[in-house]
């Protein structure tokens, strides 16, 4: 009897973990990719180096929860083939294709679970790519990974749960929170009663950071528009209106987000189906409510599927993981994915109310200046882009990418990707659901052209 | 509700050469409908690699070629913008004695038309070029270059539709037929008639073909393409190889556009992607060949879909079965250069009925010599299957 390929977990983050945690309880031994250095993914991300700071200095209220992660993980010992500093740089079939450390490695597997996470979603801004800019998750990232902060005295910017857990970090850390810069009105925040119910500890906790920074003295203000970045260099001060009123706040540092957004080009080159999301405002691989895609046997857990936290990442990565067992003929316990699928649809819930809460702000897009920046790899203006969607009466984010090299860069738009959608849709007057989504092209990020093979690679059959 | 349109000139497939051809076709004053299932230019027109090559072609392609040729650097005037397209010449290097003396062969060859060939040797390649690695020699033709392709096709449709051209996007003609005064195409909620039918559908153009009764043994062919990050200028000329294997050009903002291998079709297989064992083999001789590319990184891989025909030539020119039909398809991975001087031609057919511009060999009829003029007045089609030709 031939011997089955192992599963491949993409991501060793909430879901990813948990995910690799259930193959492993089942028998099976999972290859685990993940680039970071060390599991946890961003959310629980590790230093580089012991830096002196415990868990409880380092996560916060979540200490308890990235300890166990961490430590569940590292118990799996060699029961999963873990190999962090990974990168997906290509998705084809039952085929992988690696990259670690200047060698690239072909992983044939048999179930693939996405856990790929997410990155800030950010629109630009006149000066968004000057020395000091930030976005809020990377501003976090440099707190917790690498003790250090963005600057001496910071304001952060934009929307998002995340925008006031890390001011409030940043001033737990001792550094000088200047201002938060709420782009959602306070009616938006009506939701929050909504979400309250639902999960008062996080609510309130919320809130109380809020009430912390302003007794702090950081200045919190809510609908704002306008923001600007200046400074001859590097950051100097950050201008923003209120009601109709320009202010202006020197500070070196800024962290700047609006929301997240799912890291979906694994699953594009998956070959997923794709449908647009309301809530995020983005096209996002289907999956059921068990976290099966599309296609007979890859599973999307975490929020590279849709935003919805590390706690249900951590269910939705053991809801998937149990969808593979069954497909693969194994015990599957159906009712702890009863429970698990339960407990995900009341963190759902919850979710779309904070979102609401922290809106994203839709009418940036039509309001980005001609002069400003959009695709910052292949430095591409946002006249640029209004230009040649008159030019060439251009309605598909593909076509606008075909033209004018937006998305076409390093990052592959995803940086860039969701402002483009955002412009194009305003200036042809189209829903933001109806101008396309960039296709996903390998590879995922760079890689090397010198690269080196691995030995499998070179034995691999070339008609493959 | 059925919108109607009536029209002297139906095209069918918004490529660079229907694209030119609408935008000749209206110079001419005549109506046009231009039709795309997809974008204009999304398919083997703005995929390709971008050469503007007329080195390397047979010699029954390079009257068509020069036509061509002629209207590269007219670009800005034609259609607003130049396409990024640079005169950089373009160099043909041979790994042995062998292939030296092919291209010698070849420049002796093609002498009448006019290329200007220059054969260059070994120390020449590194002094002048800055190419080292496994290579003899080359031959240079300084007239050729290359363009953006993403850019120039769709700004032949957006400068064909500024001529007053009705071209229709995601509109895929699901039939057509011969009338007694010309030609009924169908689309969702659309019908057009038109006196003239041009079939310019790319690697879908042999399904039109074999309704009206001219099968051509037409093949899809993806090529697959790397991009390197912007790098600084090193590369100042478009190279190929004799023999095949790689080609590359470095555009004016750095990065290096690697081409060689196939790619593979998706399960709809009007896409493809190049296949990871071909990239990596691509990436390797490209780092081997170029020293800057040793330390470089590949950002973007891509494919497209195009027709290949057998002998390696396009069909271009009127039907043999049905007349105010033309052809002009399957430019086997080398249309680029050539399409804008076939939209001149094709509208001169339409015209006059004849071309200034030797296109015999190209004759669709080359595929079915058994084949005879008949009433294809009966002939219909649906084109709603995605099966691909044999």
């Amino acid at each position: 009897m031939a011997e089955r390929a192992p599963p491949l977990i993409v991501g060793a983050g909430p879901a990813g973990i948990r995910a690799a945690m259930t193959l492993v309880a089942a028998g099976l031994r999972p290859i685990v990719i993940d680039e970071g250095y060390a599991c946890g993914g961003q959310i629980y991300r590790q230093p580089l180096s012991p830096d002196g700071r415990d868990a409880q200095a380092r996560y916060g209220s979540e200490a308890a929860k990235a300890t166990r992660l961490q430590r569940d993980f590292a118990a799996l010992g060699a029961q999963v083939d873990y190999r962090p500093n990974t990168l997906l740089w290509n998705l084809r079939d039952a085929s992988a294709d690696s990259l670690r450390d200047g060698v690239s490695q072909r992983i044939l597997h048999d179930g693939l679970i996405l856990a790929t996470g997410a990155t800030d979603r950010v629109l630009p801004l006149p000066g968004w790519t000057l020395p000091g800019v930030f976005t809020l998750g990377g501003a976090q990232i440099a707190l917790k990974a690498q003790g250090c902060a963005i600057g001496k005295r910071v304001v952060f910017a934009g929307s998002g749960p995340l925008l006031y857990l890390v001011a409030w970090q940043y001033m737990k850390a001792g550094v000088e929170v200047a201002a938060v810069l709420d782009a959602a009105p306070l009616s938006a925040k009506l939701h929050l009663l909504r979400a309250l119910p639902l999960a008062p500890d996080i609510v309130l906790r919320g809130l109380r950071m809020a009430a912390e920074l302003a007794l702090h003295g950081t200045q919190v203000q809510l609908g704002v528009s306008g923001l600007r970045i200046e400074g001859e260099g590097r950051v100097a001060r950050i201008v923003y209106q209120t009601g109709g009123r320009r202010h202006a706040i020197a500070c070196d540092g800024i962290g700047y987000g609006l929301n997240l957004r799912s890291e979906t080009q694994a699953a594009d080159l998956a070959g997923c189906a794709f449908r647009f999301d309301p809530r995020d405002r983005a096209h996002l691989p289907v999956r059921d409510s068990s976290g099966r895609s599309s296609v007979a046997g890859v599973y999307l857990a975490g929020d590279g599927a849709r935003i919805a936290g590390a706690d249900a990442a951590e269910l939705a990565g053991e809801r998937a993981a149990l969808a593979l067992l069954e497909d693969r003929g194994l015990p599957h316990a159906p009712a702890r994915a009863a429970s698990l699928e339960r407990r995900l649809v009341r963190i759902g819930r919850l979710r779309d109310a904070l979102e609401a809460a922290f809106p994203f702000p839709a009418h940036w897009g039509a309001d980005i200046a001609d002069d400003t920046l959009l695709c910052r790899c292949e430095d591409i203006s946002a006249g640029d882009a209004r230009r040649a969607i008159g030019h060439f009466s251009l309605t598909d984010v593909n076509r606008l990418k075909a033209v004018t090299r937006i998305g076409m860069g390093r990052c592959q738009g995803r940086m860039c990707g969701a402002a483009a959608a955002e412009l194009l849709a305003a200036q042809t007057g189209r829903d933001i659901g109806a101008v396309g989504r960039l296709r996903a092209q390998a590879p995922i990020k760079p890689i090397p052209l010198a690269m080196s093979l691995s030995v499998d690679e070179r034995q691999h059959d070339p008609a493959h | 509700m059925t919108r109607r349109i009536d029209c002297d000139v139906a095209i069918i497939g918004g490529g660079l050469v229907g694209s030119s051809s609408a935008l000749a076709l209206r110079g001419m004053g005549f109506t046009v409908t231009l039709l795309d299932k997809g974008f204009c230019g999304a398919q083997a027109s703005g995929v390709n690699y971008g050469g503007v090559r007329r080195q390397g072609r047979p010699p029954e392609q390079l009257s068509l070629s020069q036509r061509s040729h002629a209207i590269w650097p007219r670009l800005q005037q034609l259609i607003g913008i130049d396409g990024e397209f640079l005169r950089s010449g373009h160099l043909k290097l041979a790994r042995s004695a062998a292939d030296l003396a092919s291209l010698e062969q070849y420049a002796a060859d093609v002498a009448p038309f006019g290329l200007d060939l220059e054969l260059v040797g070994h120390n020449q390649l590194s002094e002048r070029f800055g190419i080292g690695g496994d290579v003899v020699g080359g031959s240079f033709c300084p007239g050729d270059g290359h363009a953006n392709p993403r850019l120039v096709a769709t700004a032949f449709a957006a400068a064909a539709r500024r001529a007053g051209a009705e071209v229709l996007e995601n509109t895929k003609v699901l039939g057509a037929t011969r009338l007694s005064g010309g030609f009924a195409l169908e689309a969702e909620g659309l019908g057009v008639t038109a006196r003239i039918v041009i079939n310019s559908a790319g690697a879908w153009a042999d399904s039109f073909a074999s309704v009206f009764g001219e099968p051509v043994p037409l093949e899809r062919t993806y090529p697959s393409m790397i991009v390197t990050e912007p790098l600084d200028p090193f590369l100042g000329v478009n190279i190929g190889i004799e023999g095949g294997g790689i080609y590359a050009r470095q555009v004016t903002r750095g990065n290096v556009v690697v081409g060689g291998e196939r790619a593979a079709p998706l399960d709809d297989p009007d896409y493809s992607r190049p296949r990871s064992d071909g990239v990596l083999t691509i990436m390797q001789r490209a780092s081997e060949l170029f020293g800057p590319l040793r330390h470089a990184q590949a950002i973007r891989f891509w494919s497209g879909t195009e027709a290949t025909m057998p002998d390696r030539n396009p069909v271009i020119g009127p039907s043999a079965t049905t007349p105010g039909l033309f052809h002009a398809f399957g430019f086997s991975g080398a249309g680029f250069q050539i399409a804008p001087g076939v939209g001149e031609v094709l509208a001169e057919l339409v015209r006059d009925g004849e071309t200034s511009t030797p296109i015999a060999p190209f004759a669709i009829t080359r595929f079915s010599p058994a084949s005879q003029p008949g009433d294809a007045s009966q002939a219909a089609m649906t084109t709603g299957s995605k099966e691909t030709s044999p």
